[in-house]
């Protein structure tokens, strides 16, 4: 039986590994290129935050898996990431909507977690605050630019909104694997941190002169491991390596 | 047993290493080398990764083991993570070697501040502080492009962390 702290650091890496994949997709096809060197970058720090979050799920587990068992030895059921994460990246604005998004929520999830009971999580929220703050710069600078731009870029900006918008509510989730680690001051809880992710997308989303979005209805079911149809494809791609070679390394 | 002369010695090998992805700077002017302690034969090198997913730390650490091999010792590397590295421990030798590669040294001061509002930037070529922010993301996790306005030069720039 998985302890909470397990399924919670689980869950967390999941949601970097996917998203960092989802970035690194765009490697050799952003619109400019600083983008190209920006997206895979910032695909980097979260594929480096997955890594240390992976590591230490491997010994909390304490059996014997390490941050690649982990990451690649699993089944489609067994990924337990945030379905934003896993969104199709569609064009570069709802890649940037997407990630202004995660970025802001990790902006406040990290901010909370410095304070962690737990001084291993502490640690690596400390460390990835500040990568982060990086990363919420620079989308929230598209968001505003492509929201507030031509005719062309504003459509394109208010239907990433849309398309997001009942993706964003499940970030907030609570169940009994955060109630109990929030209640010993281990793991931030993530409904208390929907305020503070609101004041932070005001200013962003009034400048993009983009509407606040609709929390009230959200699609669900990711952190049980019931997914998009995308992720399928995205493990095949995230998977090819180790399954034709069990055991690779370099 | 071990003297200060052996851990002096052990210190001064392992903190000869360059950084691979800028080899204007060694791994102690970048403040990554946090301590190096000895014990019977073994060094012990702590050291501490810039960004979490910075791809030459597995490099680094292996060239750091093996500094300290050459100098006679078994080597041991532990990677700490707290407390999180900052851009404020690079050493001020390593902020002018990383002016004269071309790079552009942090402006000092981490924190949210510093991370979030437009640092000025003095360009490394001309000195000139007419520089703007080409792109907050460069050529390795660590740096950012900028554009002299003064000499006309793109330039990398340190950023801050």
């Amino acid at each position: 039986m998985a302890t909470p702290l397990f399924t919670a650091l689980l869950r967390l890496a999941d949601d970097h590994l996917i998203l960092g994949h989802r970035l690194s997709e765009w490697c050799g096809h952003a619109p400019m290129l600083e983008e190209d060197l920006a997206l895979p970058n910032i695909a980097l720090d979260l594929i480096g935050q997955a890594r240390a979050l992976y590591t230490y799920a491997g010994e909390v587990e304490g059996a014997g898996r390490d941050e690649d068992a982990l990451a690649y030895g699993r089944h489609e059921r067994g990924y337990v990431n945030a379905l934003i994460c896993e969104t199709e990246n569609g064009d570069f604005a709802r890649t940037m909507y997407r990630q202004c998004v995660f970025a802001v929520f990790m902006g406040r999830f990290w901010e909370a977690a410095v304070t962690s009971s737990d001084p291993t999580l502490a640690a690596i929220a400390a460390k990835a605050r500040k990568e982060t703050a990086y990363h919420i710069r620079h989308s929230a600078e598209w968001v505003i630019r492509m929201g507030d731009g031509t005719d062309e870029s504003t459509r394109r900006m208010r239907d990433a909104a849309t398309y997001l918008a009942p993706y964003i509510g499940e970030l907030f989730e609570a169940d009994t694997v955060t109630d109990a680690l929030s209640a010993d001051g281990i793991w931030p809880d993530p409904p208390a941190l929907q305020s503070g992710w609101i004041a932070d997308m005001t200013p962003i989303l009034d400048q993009a002169l983009l509407p606040m979005p609709d929390l009230g209805f959200a699609h669900t079911g990711g952190r049980q491991g019931v997914h998009t149809e995308g992720m399928g494809y995205l493990l095949a791609e995230l998977h090819y390596m180790q399954r034709a070679y069990p055991g690779l390394t370099w | 047993m071990v003297t200060d002369l052996t851990e002096a010695r052990a210190w001064s090998a392992a903190a000869s290493v360059l950084d691979p992805e800028v080899p204007a700077l060694t791994v102690a002017e970048l403040g990554i080398l946090r301590s190096v302690s000895v014990e019977g034969d073994t060094a012990t090198a702590r050291l501490t990764p810039t960004y979490s997913g910075c791809p030459a730390v597995l490099a680094i650490e292996l060239a750091v083991e093996a500094a300290l091999r050459e100098a006679g010792f078994d080597a041991r590397i532990e990677r700490v993570l707290s407390p999180a590295w900052t851009t404020d421990w690079i050493t001020e030798d390593g902020r002018e070697k990383l002016r004269a590669y071309g790079i552009a040294p942090p402006v000092k001061a981490s924190g949210k501040a510093a991370l979030f509002s437009e640092p000025t930037v003095a360009c490394p070529r001309c000195g000139s502080s007419a520089t703007t922010r080409v792109s907050e993301f460069g050529a390795t996790a660590c740096q950012a492009q900028y554009r002299c306005t003064a000499c006309a030069e793109p330039f990398d720039y340190f950023k801050c962390l």
